[in-house]
């Protein structure tokens, strides 16, 4: 008992100090510098060299080109009419190398290129508690960079870049080994892929809007317990792609438009635990790819107009498929095995042809969504060539008469009647 | 010749099978468009049925009518006319016929509703072939007298290229799968008329994406200005050949 009280001592005693800390943080207020042609100092690195901790940097509009800007103390940087900060095509523009920082309202353009050290338009080096929110970032390398950042915001930044080749330019938003990170409502267009996550824990990626970027609108690699919710992929390369990853959730997003040879609405491999929920995939040459996924739960998606609604590779297993809507797919499900080990239940086929005696909405056939000719293309490619012939319409129709060649045991239990509303 | 041709074309428009023939085109495609709100899955539900029915109908009812003119023919060679005249000018006549029917029947709902250079080029595809298709039937007319045994063929050709054919592609394709035959493919493909048409439409609209490997082998080839002479001028060596073929036949044939 005496211990459960300490304990509640002690986060009471926590919070009083946090609650303090930020009424001193009001109290105890910086002075302001401004920045700008008749203005206290001429330029950013001036302001910088003369600002002290918690200071308030104001820059007025005008076009500044400085080169790199490196922010060492814990400044809150803001922007007055959308003042310009080129980097020539020859410097990272902004690095951000102290806790604690803000940089709000700029325009930062044009960083350099460079393969071996990456610049970005801004950049974060181990530090936490940046925010970098209502920037324009325009024709920079990468855009926005954190690197063992932590409890950073990057919120309403408008990101867009002019690459043509992949290896050309560099991510919207690159996160790298880095924890609690708040990606809001940016709109990335243009960079190779809009949002990318590689080793970050613990982040929320939330109503952004990724497209027309030249390989995927958002990466994941190896970035365990993450979120990305009510987010928009259009018409990117490749659509969205989450790898070698643990425990993502993906719920509300917009997957449309990733059409191409080898485009996906979301391409996952290597991921387990994940939850799927609420998505909307439509018009992707494949809705969703999986391969080597386990113990994924598919639930409330709906699939329009996809190539192929999901591929389902065999190397997954246990994943549930439950309460998804499947319409004008020119294939619902594809699968490249025999090996059945996930999950199919009440999800509506468009293209189901059964009977509902009772009226209970669950259809009493069981439905095989495999289509006979979708499992020999998934064998052979070429003979994607007989692709709405006469021949692999009665190839389909007499397979679903008498199922001989496809698995068996892949098939929807309970099929629905009416397509869930959504 | 003129003459001939007008007499061949008035004969048909009066017929009651081209007339039932553009009513059915007519009722398939309006029907698509109107179920399907998606103008793509429309066009590929009308290529399904136009790759079907109208090389059927072109083949069989060219077969009957020319057995059934067998009469007609017979006096038009008595009189001064030279054999070749009489043939192609029921050739043309036929064409002429089986084409309006068409554009007719699948060509206006495709204007309205696809969009302009799909609709051109199905309409197009569609009208060579109904061509390809009465030339076959003349070269099945040409080849055997007996009306049954004619008929009979041209079924058989038409079962061929409709049906064993993607079969034989099917099985040449497993057969093969090891090896890069992408490029023997576009040859192959040409063998068969109706594999060509499809193709070319497949690759006007957005799901060629979903032919993957091959299909952006094809594109490669079907998008350039040589491989559209290329394959125009095959599908117009299929209406040509087994014309030019039966005509031979006919000027050599004692009647």
């Amino acid at each position: 008992m005496g211990r459960i009280k300490q304990v509640i001592d002690k986060t009471k005693r926590q919070t009083m100090l946090s609650i303090l800390s930020i009424v001193f943080a009001f109290i105890a207020n910086g002075k302001t510098i401004t920045v700008g042609q008749n203005k206290q100092c001429k330029t950013i690195h001036q302001a910088i060299k003369i600002a002290a901790t918690f200071d308030t940097i104001e820059i007025h509009e005008g076009l500044y080109k400085e080169g790199n800007i490196v922010v060492n103390k814990s400044l809150y940087i803001k922007g007055i009419n959308k003042p310009v900060l080129d980097g020539e095509k020859k410097f990272e523009i902004i690095s951000v190398k102290s806790n604690y920082t803000t940089i709000d309202g700029l325009i930062v353009q044009h960083s350099g290129y460079a393969t071996l050290d990456d610049p970005g338009g801004i950049k974060v080096y181990d530090a936490h508690h940046v925010n970098i929110i209502n920037n324009t970032l325009s024709d920079n390398f990468f855009g926005i960079y954190i690197q063992y950042g932590q409890h950073c915001i990057i919120k309403n930044n408008n990101i867009e870049a002019f690459g043509v080749e992949e290896q050309q330019i560099g991510n919207g938003i690159h996160c790298w080994k880095s924890d609690s990170l708040q990606i809001i409502g940016n709109k990335i267009t243009g960079h190779r892929d809009g949002i990318y996550f590689e080793f970050v824990k613990g982040s929320i990626i939330w109503r952004n809007i990724s497209y027309k970027n030249i390989r995927y609108g958002l990466h994941f690699m190896f970035s365990n317990d993450d979120a990305y919710i009510g987010n928009i992929f259009k018409n990117n390369g490749a659509g969205v792609s989450v790898m070698f990853t643990k425990n993502v959730k993906m719920i509300n997003n917009y997957f449309s438009d990733n059409w191409g040879d080898a485009a996906y609405g979301l391409l996952l491999k290597e991921i387990s635990d994940a939850y799927i929920f609420n998505n909307r995939f439509l018009s992707n040459t494949s809705g969703i790819y999986m391969e080597g996924t386990s113990r994924i739960k598919v639930e409330n998606n709906s699939f329009n107009n996809n190539g192929w609604g999901m591929k389902i590779q065999a190397s997954c297993m246990e994943n549930n498929i439950i309460n998804n809507n499947f319409k004008n797919n020119t294939f619902d499900i594809s699968t490249n095995g025999s090996l059945v080990l996930n999950v199919f239940n009440k999800n509506y086929w468009d293209k189901y042809e059964g009977y509902d005696l009772n009226k209970d909405n669950i259809g009493d056939v069981a439905y095989h969504p495999l289509s006979l000719f979708s499992i020999i293309v998934e064998n052979n490619a070429s003979v994607m060539l007989l692709y709405q012939s006469f021949f692999a319409m009665l190839l389909d129709k007499s397979e679903k008469v008498i199922p001989s060649l496809t698995p068996t045991n892949f098939i929807d239990e309970q099929p629905l009647m009416h397509p869930i509303l959504l | 010749m003129n003459r001939l041709i007008k007499f061949v074309v008035l004969d048909m428009i009066k017929n009651r099978t081209i007339l039932g023939y553009t009513l059915l085109l007519a009722i398939f495609s309006w029907s698509v468009f109107g179920l399907e709100d998606n103008a793509t899955k429309g066009v590929l539900t009308l290529l399904n049925i136009m790759l079907l029915i109208v090389p059927l109908v072109s083949i069989i009812f060219s077969t009957i009518y020319i057995y059934n003119s067998s009469e007609f023919i017979d006096l038009m060679v008595s009189q001064p006319v030279k054999r070749s005249k009489i043939w192609t000018s029921l050739f043309i006549g036929l064409s002429i016929s089986q084409i309006l029917a068409f554009v007719v029947g699948v060509g206006i709902p495709l204007l309205l509703f696809a969009p302009l250079n799909i609709a051109l080029s199905m309409i197009s595809v569609g009208c060579i072939v109904s061509i390809i298709f009465i030339a076959i039937a003349f070269l099945a007319c040409a080849i055997t007298h007996d009306k049954s045994k004619g008929i009979g063929v041209s079924i058989m050709l038409w079962l061929y290229f409709a049906l064993l054919f993607d079969g034989l592609v099917l099985f040449l394709l497993f057969q093969f799968a090891d090896y890069p035959i992408e490029h023997i493919m576009i040859g192959i493909t040409m063998l068969s008329p109706i594999d060509m048409a499809r193709i070319l439409i497949l690759l006007q609209l957005n799901v060629s994406a979903l032919l993957g490997h091959t299909g952006a082998i094809f594109t490669d080839f079907f998008g350039t200005i040589i491989g559209t002479f290329i394959s125009t001028f095959v599908l117009c060596l299929w209406a040509i050949i087994p014309f030019y073929l039966s005509l031979r036949m006919f000027n050599k044939k004692d009647l």
